[in-house]
């Protein structure tokens, strides 16, 4: 089942896709019956968000790369719930950065309280899957706490939906493909089956120094193809079965700066 | 949020001062922080000093209250504890001016950062800060007029009733008002979120069995034990 949380008409609703598929989305059914263009309502984050763990450079090439990354720890870093947004949501690119990149990710929400989770029952902790979008500002980084949160924590800087997929939908999270393409060209393609660090090893690692619980989410990071975006720039972010999420990047002035 | 924080909420669940569950510390933010890495600021991996605020998260698993014990890792023989000032946000905070910045604090909390000791910050694992329970608060939050300025506290940090550490929020690089400044530039605050103004170094180390005390001025004191994990 794929649910989204959306504003409408002066209530928060749950909503389901309308159309034969959700790919359309154009149109959305809400729990109490109305069905509504997608462009008329606000979605939200569609799940409440607890702690969101990030994976920088999780993607490899190449087996033979991967091979060798695999004996090292994954880097992770964390996000505030200040830079959360959802569908169709804008992001503000600051005057004068040279390079503002997205980045597309599957991120998996977990279900049930995980602590010191072996590998092989780290997928019965998952309540589901969404897309992510996880903004960076490169201009920002500097080398003290890497990626630091002038970087990463922006506000609208990490961007979820439209969707959340129940787990039982996806058949295997270990091979899904990615992409993302702006203003409608395709710029990032990847396959969660090269991830470096798979989802049951980063539950288990994770889990054994701190306790995940329903609603935190590990976005697990984006394969190459990263490019710079632009005010008016529309980012879509695709994965299979779980839709597409749409995001435009916007100038200071419209956020009075 | 602070429903799955347990206890949590009994302490701090009381308007104004609700915690959202957002609690963000600032690195080497204490001149004393900075003098210790001496020349090393310059050298690789760093290769300058730090120009924006050096922020991290304590995720809501970390939280934890006054008098709780804190887990020290098997095979870990001392943490840190990063004793802070922390400011509770009172209302939404966006790209505030120096002038104005405290009259977005609703108040003052102590922070016990503690932290599995860790000599580069380049790209630490979040498992040297983010463990179960490695960062108590409290006791509770003192309301920001009854704190006549943020920039003047003392804050002492005692390791089995041993003074340890005496610091002072005058020495801080980025004053009170002016990290939020700096912070709310790029990421607004909400209500509730706790921004904790960096520690002194070196911070005191405890071992299995030891209590810290953290004093502040006027904030009341912040007691923890630590004890090694059974494994």
């Amino acid at each position: 089942m794929m649910r989204a949380r959306v504003a409408y008409a002066g209530a928060i609703h749950e909503a389901t896709p309308a159309g034969e598929t959700a790919a359309a989305d154009d149109s959305v059914r809400l729990a109490d019956g109305r069905v509504v263009a997608a462009a008329d309502v606000v979605w939200l984050p569609p799940f409440n968000v607890g702690t969101v763990i990030a994976l920088g450079l999780n993607y490899a090439d190449h087996a033979k790369e991967l091979a060798f990354n695999a004996q090292e720890e994954p880097l992770v870093f964390l996000k505030g719930p200040g830079s959360l947004l959802g569908h169709r949501g804008v992001t503000r690119r600051p005057a004068g950065v040279k390079f503002m990149h997205y980045e597309c990710e599957l991120a998996v929400i977990i279900g049930r309280p995980a602590k010191q989770v072996a590998r092989d029952q780290a997928l019965t902790h998952v309540a589901g899957y969404c897309i992510a979008n996880d903004y960076a500002i490169r201009d920002y980084l500097e080398n003290w706490y890497r990626p630091n949160l002038r970087v990463k924590n922006r506000d609208g800087g990490t961007v979820l939906g439209p969707w959340f997929v129940d787990a039982a939908d996806v058949a295997d999270p270990g091979n899904l493909a990615l992409k993302t393409s702006v203003n409608g060209k395709l710029t990032q393609q990847g396959n969660t089956r090269d991830l470096i660090f798979d989802i049951p090893y980063l539950i288990e690692y994770l889990s054994s120094f701190m306790t995940l619980s329903p609603g935190d989410v590990i976005l697990t990071g984006t394969p190459e193809g990263v490019v710079n975006v632009m005010p008016g720039d529309v980012v879509a972010c695709e994965i299979d079965g779980l839709g597409r999420l749409v995001n435009t990047i916007a100038a200071d002035a419209e956020f009075g700066r | 949020m602070l429903a799955d924080a347990g206890c949590f909420s009994i302490a701090f669940d009381v308007p104004p001062y609700r915690l959202s569950g957002a609690v963000y510390g600032t690195l080497v933010n204490h001149r004393s922080a900075l003098a210790a890495l001496g020349d090393s600021v310059d050298q690789a991996p760093y290769n300058a000093p730090p120009k924006a605020p050096v922020l991290y998260i304590k995720p809501r698993n970390t939280l934890a209250l006054p008098g709780s014990v804190v887990c020290i890792p098997h095979g870990t023989p001392e943490l840190e504890v990063g004793a802070c000032v922390g400011m509770v946000i009172g209302r939404t905070a966006c790209k505030v001016s120096e002038s104005q910045a405290l009259d977005y604090v609703a108040g003052y909390l102590i922070v016990a950062d503690v932290s599995v000791p860790h000599g580069v910050f380049h790209r630490p694992c979040i498992r040297f800060k983010a463990r179960d329970g490695f960062c108590p608060m409290g006791p509770v939050v003192t309301a920001r007029a009854a704190v006549a300025n943020p920039d003047a506290l003392t804050i002492r940090t005692y390791v089995d009733d041993v003074l340890v550490q005496t610091a002072a929020t005058a020495d801080l690089i980025r004053p009170a008002a002016r990290l939020l400044t700096d912070v709310t530039e790029f990421m607004t605050l909400a209500p509730g979120d706790v921004l904790a103004l960096g520690a002194a170094a070196p911070a005191p180390r405890v071992r299995s069995g030891q209590t810290s005390r953290i004093e502040i001025d006027g904030l009341g004191s912040l007691s923890n034990r630590f004890m090694e994990a059974v494994v």
